[in-house]
């Protein structure tokens, strides 16, 4: 599996580290509530299709990166670098 | 027997190797089966399950039967095929599966009781009683049936792994892939040509045919030698692609040195390459079916092919008086090139009735092979024609079913492959690998002229897309002949005609599947064992889906194929963790004192990667117990040296590092003075603890965040996540300086002593308190002080350039002696920490939170942090948590052990009664009895409870009391004097 | 006055050659990572003013040897050779590695092979020419390596891990140059 890195380019898996559904990035507000909190922790989407997930580059550039990926075929889709995604400009 | 002037093989060079410990000659260029074929050796192993004598199949990697072990002692390797291993001088080789001898192998007394192993046979019968299995069944069946064993030595083979990157990867080198090699390589592309044989060619090497006037095999070797002269082509032969992966990535195993004694110093046996390839052109070529018959398993029987195979390159006839049975005009090759060759043809048999052929030899047409006679080797034919039915004497019958694409690769995906009803196979689905394309055989190219045609224009379609012009290569002249043929899967009859050589599977077994209702392909499989173990129904998977389809009146595409895994053949463990045995397995870490620890003797213990001294031995000291005492006793009176430079070390600098740092700890690190130090607690989002450490504010923004040896990455990865995914608008810059500075721990009384002996200026408790840092000046060095303590002593930690650790580390552990300290390891560490309840990870293990390790307090009530919220679930904070305590052995036994497990004095110790466990012990020489941290339910307020702590393992039981885990200058007047 | 003497991560293990591949150690001199807080343009024209090296893109390297600045991760630069100036504090956060990583020279025909055998990126000379610089793997170590020369690499890896990577370069360069036999 290869993913291509916005600032390294195309990489081998091995340089990176799976975290987990991209919902990490929408942490809620200290009062948004338990379910809300529940659902940022705990809750995940198991699709056959597209997901999007969150992996870093670790042993490369760095880089915290959201992937668009199917689940079904392997393709990827996307790779953004999460700082863009979270702060709108990807 | 050898030919005269055939075959490829070079007889100026003879060779001499061991089969079964008897010596034969062979060439080289020949493979153990050409070579055993030679010398008229034809038993070459035994079947699986039933023992049969088998001989060879084939001529190449799909070979079922012929598996030998190669090599003695604990460099053998088994299961290696006869017809792949290319023979040497000095090889030794042994069949498998045979015992005493292949001749006489006494568990053939199996194919006598076939009946009760047959279809299922692993289901029905060894499902009770279920004693039976260790002590029976599976030591039976170990014995019984099996392929070759290991040696049960270390392996003393060195293995090697490699990544490879190209624009094309073109997947075997017959006529298909090597004009779709010439195509790209002449056009300037980044070309791979891998090919599991040693000489590249694939069937051109085993027929006669001309291409451009010249023999195929010539025209190959020139190819070849033209590929060779390319820089942007790598040539690799004895290289099996062995799986297709996600984004273009393949797996190939690369044979380095399988075919020569004698290697060098460091060489590897075997390549796990990973190769990277933008476009892939698959030209695997295809496989040969055998036909299934009463007895079509004798030595003796192979393919058609493997038969032309053996005549053309190796110069080899396998018998004397051969026949030949086949459903396609194929099979009628083999007889042309034997005739040719002057090997007398005692039969020509084909299936179809309508069918012109010639030859000087007896043809007979819609007949069919139904059975055949012999012992260990092939004696006679039976046959059945239109008149009836005859027997023919013949000591090797070439066979042939047709063709099947070797499809393999293009289904490690989840591909499936499409049923061509005109070719009677399957061929590759088109896009079943992104960025994959199929030409020639394996793609149900038959003809010569056909494959090399593909393979330049699936070159030029990849040329395209890869935006170079395609060069005109021009088509060679070449062999066009039709592929014509009668589907002929199983001969009807009685016995047991063999379709799985490998796993023993006959015609009846699938046949008995589908009576028991295991229609479906993949539980035939599974039922029949049908396509496993190493050989993964190369030969036969078709044949038994087609028998299977007839059993259960579908049609072979709704009967559908099992599922083709990576890797198509075999690849040892060994090879794919080349690199990883020893000391390669993970990095080694090596502070600046290692030398130095070690010198003195001193055991060293892995911390993750980090090698850490165990404890400093001194002269007369029989335990590592009484060394430790010694140590602990320096701390708390004199003064000791400890490395503390794993501990992770982040520098934090930047306008808003102080944001971050209130985030990520649950106390406040924003309005820390410069020059202090704060001890921290970090918290993952579900409310555990993740980490503890000490922050230094070195200015106004600049920060340096110490974290423990075990959660260094955990935690640089933990701040980058949350400065990057959470606040990225924040402006903060992090980096790690772990490795850039020694770090040592000095403690004890005398501790501002020996450092005001290597410090320029002298620091006094004034200029110097408790929590105090900054820069010092040590031995003319520009360093950084923390008075920090992890051992409730008055302490420092002491950071030099890296390049200084290891003279500082000596200097400071000389004047500690001169003060009557030294050196100290971990086991003193550890108790030093555990006499002051100071927590590690023993504690904050993943599943306590602040509130189980009594800093609920630190949790700061004015500003959110990461783990906030979750720790203040009503769970996490029930009174009847496990709460960390301390305990004191209080009855005749005095011992602790981490690990037990805590019950009510009275209970019974079952899990019922569960209170909780000890996390860390030791033997404090302060209080003079063992001493434990723990987590007890409602920990803290049953201080003074005696409890049970029973260690199951260790059969160890002990009464303690529990007391609050400082054991030791509770008020900690001690760090700050 | 006892005085403090300093010690290289690799010491006597190096030099080493095998074959057609030689490694040696690097003394890089200072080295110090530069980091911007988003104002990249500052950053570079700092760097530019005060040692003639403009930040490097990614997996590009600025300079050359003596005043030489390597890109080094996300929004990072490793400055190798001066000592940095002062002021350049005032666009970028400054941390002296200079002691943080093992550093040693890769050359020789084989080198390219060897690194393969290594590294899971293509570093053949067209694809990874002089002054291309890549944050990668060395085996399981975090790894820096750029090309210097026609046949020549610089490595970094973490100073604690030179042996591991005096050890996995030598096993390496024997396997290549057992093939060119």
């Amino acid at each position: 599996m290869r993913l291509e890195c916005p600032i390294c380019g195309s990489r081998d898996r091995r340089e990176f580290y799976y975290q987990g559904d991209a919902v990490m990035l929408a942490r809620p507000a200290e009062d948004a509530g338990a379910d809300a909190w529940d659902s940022y922790l705990h809750l995940r989407d198991n699709p056959a299709g597209e997901t999007r997930d969150l992996w870093q580059h670790e042993a490369g550039c760095g880089a915290w990166l959201v992937v668009t990926r199917n689940t079904v075929t392997h393709a990827v889709s996307r790779v953004a670098l999460a700082a863009d995604v979270k702060g709108g400009k990807a | 027997m050898r030919i005269k002037g055939k075959g490829l093989i070079d007889r100026s060079a003879p060779v001499t190797f061991h089969f079964d410990g008897r010596g034969y000659e062979g060439f080289e260029g020949d493979t153990v089966a050409s070579a055993l074929l030679a010398n008229d050796v034809t038993l070459m192993g035994r079947s699986f399950k039933y023992h049969r004598p088998r001989g060879v199949l084939t001529a190449g990697s799909e070979e079922p039967n012929a598996l030998i072990t190669v090599g003695t002692g604990a460099a053998s390797d088994p299961n290696v095929r006869a017809t792949m291993q290319e023979t040497y001088d000095g090889l030794r080789v042994r069949s498998q599966n045979a015992w005493p001898s292949l001749d006489f192998d006494v568990m053939a007394v199996n194919n006598l009781v076939s009946p009760f192993l047959g279809a299922g046979f692993y289901y029905k019968t060894f499902m009770w009683p279920r004693k039976f299995w260790e002590k029976l069944y599976e030591p039976v069946i170990r014995r019984a049936a099996g392929l070759g064993g290991l040696s049960g030595a270390h392996n003393p083979d060195t293995y090697e792994r490699a990544f490879a990157f190209c624009d094309v990867l073109v997947i075997g080198a017959g006529p298909a892939g090597l004009m779709a090699a010439l195509t790209a390589g002449r056009a300037g592309a980044d070309v791979i040509l891998a090919d599991e044989d040693a000489l590249m060619g694939g069937r051109l090497n085993a027929e006669t045919y001309q291409i451009d006037g010249k023999p195929g095999h010539v025209w190959a070797a020139d190819a070849v030698a033209e590929l060779g002269g390319m820089d942007n082509v790598r040539l690799m032969s004895r290289t099996t692609v062995t799986g297709a992966y996600d984004q273009g990535t393949f797996g190939a195993l690369e044979r380095v040195n399988h075919h020569h004694g004698g290697r060098g110093k460091g060489a590897p046996l075997e390549c796990f390459w990973r190769i990277v390839a933008k476009h892939s052109i698959l030209a695997a070529g295809a496989i040969e079916r055998p036909i299934a018959f009463q007895n079509n398993d004798r030595p003796g029987i192979m393919t058609a092919g493997a038969v032309r195979a053996y005549l053309n390159r190796w110069g080899v006839s396998p018998g004397k008086a051969l026949t030949i049975f086949g459903n396609n005009d194929d099979a009628h090759r083999t007889a042309q090139d034997l005739a040719d060759a002057g090997v007398r043809i005692a039969a020509y048999i084909d299936s179809r009735a309508e069918v012109k052929i010639a030859g000087d030899f007896p043809i007979y047409r819609g007949a069919q092979v139904f059975n055949t006679g012999g012992g260990k080797e092939l004696e006679s034919i039976s046959i059945r024609t239109i008149s009836g039915t005859e027997k023919i004497q013949t000591d090797c019958l070439a066979m042939s079913g047709g063709w099947n694409p070797t499809v393999h690769l293009t289904c490690h995906m989840n591909g499936r492959p499409t049923w061509r009803p005109d070719i009677q196979a399957f061929v590759p689905s088109e896009g079943s690998i992104p960025g994959m394309v199929a030409a020639g055989a394996c793609n149900g190219t038959f003809s010569t002229h056909g494959c090399l045609a593909e393979g330049a224009a699936v070159a030029g379609k990849v040329l395209d897309m890869l935006g170079k012009a395609v060069p005109d290569v021009g088509l060679p002249q070449a062999e066009d002949a039709p592929y014509r043929m009668e589907p002929l899967w199983a001969v009807a009859g009685k016995g047991r005609a063999w379709l799985d050589f490998q796993n023993d599977v006959s015609v009846k077994d699938i046949k008995q599947a589908a009576v028991e209702n295991f229609r479906s392909v993949e539980h035939m499989k599974r039922y029949t064992t049908q396509g496993m173990a190493t050989d993964q129904g190369k030969n036969s998977n078709v044949g038994a889906l087609a028998v299977l389809a007839d059993a259960t009146g579908r049609g072979i595409p709704e009967t559908g194929t099992t599922t083709f895994r990576p890797p198509y053949s075999p690849v040892s463990i060994a090879s794919m963790g080349a690199g990883a045995q020893g000391a390669g397995f993970a990095p080694q870490r090596f502070t600046t004192s290692h030398r130095a620890s070690v010198e003195a003797g001193a055991p060293m213990i892995e911390a993750g990667l980090w090698y850490r001294p165990s404890y400093f031995p001194k002269a007369g000291e029989k335990t590592w117990r009484q060394s430790c005492d010694r140590e602990v006793g320096y701390v708390r009176r004199a003064v000791g040296v400890c490395d503390v430079s794993t501990l992770g070390k982040s520098d934090i600098q930047g306008p808003d590092a102080g944001k971050l740092l209130d985030f990520v700890y649950t106390n406040t690190f924003s309005t820390l003075k410069i020059g202090r130090v704060r001890y921290g607690l970090m918290l993952r989002e579900d409310g555990t603890v993740m980490d503890d450490g000490t922050c230094a504010r070195l200015g106004d923004q600049h920060f340096v965040m110490t974290t423990t040896t075990a959660a260094a990455g955990a935690v640089m990865k933990h701040l980058e996540f949350v400065a990057q995914c959470l606040h990225p608008e924040w402006q903060v810059a992090m980096t790690s300086v772990t490795e850039q500075w020694a770090q040592f721990a000095i403690a004890g009384p005398k501790a501002r002593e020996l450092l005001n002996g290597v410090l320029d200026a002298a620091i006094d408790n004034d200029s110097w308190p408790f929590m105090a840092c900054g820069d010092v000046s040590v031995l003319g060095v520009k360093g950084r002080l923390f008075r920090i303590s992890f051992s409730g002593e008055h302490a420092y930690e002491i950071a030099i350039p890296s390049r200084y650790g290891d003279s500082l580390f000596r200097e400071l552990v000389a004047r500690a002696e001169g003060l009557g300290g030294g050196a100290y390891g971990m086991e003193a560490l550890n108790v030093l920490r555990i006499e002051k309840g100071f927590i590690t990870h023993a504690e904050i293990h993943g599943r306590t939170t602040a509130f189980d390790v009594g800093m609920a307090d630190m949790i700061s009530a004015k500003k959110d942090c990461i783990g906030k919220v979750m720790a203040a679930r009503t769970g996490l904070v029930a009174a009847d948590r496990e709460r960390l305590v301390g305990m004191k052995p209080v009855g005749a036994v005095k011992l602790l052990s981490a690990g037990a497990h805590i019950f009510a004095k009275d209970a019974e110790a079952v899990r019922e009664n569960y209170q909780g466990y000890v996390t860390s012990v030791c033997f404090s020489p302060e209080i003079g009895s063992y001493v434990g941290l723990g987590f007890v339910k409602n920990g803290p307020d049953r201080y003074g409870e005696v409890m049970r702590v029973v260690d199951h393992l260790r059969e160890l039981e002990v009464e303690v009391e529990i007391c609050p885990p400082v054991f030791f200058d509770q008020e900690g007047g001690r760090a700050r004097g | 006055m006892a005085e403090l003497k300093a010690r290289t991560p690799c010491g006597d293990m190096l030099p080493l050659t095998h074959g057609a591949a030689t490694v040696t150690e690097l003394d890089l001199g200072h080295v110090t990572s530069v980091m911007g807080f988003g104002d990249d343009a500052a950053v570079s024209n700092a760097l530019e003013a005060a040692h003639g090296v403009a930040f490097p893109k990614p997996n590009r390297s600025t300079g050359k040897d003596g005043d030489r600045c390597i890109w080094f991760g996300l929004n990072q630069a490793l400055l190798i050779g001066p000592a940095p100036e002062e002021r350049l504090k005032e666009t970028a956060a400054l941390v002296d590695q200079s002691d943080g990583w093992c550093a040693v020279s890769l050359s020789g025909a084989a080198s390219a092979d060897v690194l393969a055998r290594m590294v899971p990126v293509d570093l053949r000379a067209g694809h990874f020419k002089r002054g291309h610089t890549v944050r990668t793997q060395l085996g399981h170590m975090m790894a820096s390596i750029t090309r210097t020369g026609v046949n020549s690499f610089m490595i970094l890896v973490f100073r604690s891990m030179a042996s591991t990577l005096v050890d996995e370069l030598g096993t390496a360069m024997q396997a290549v140059a057992s093939r060119r036999t």
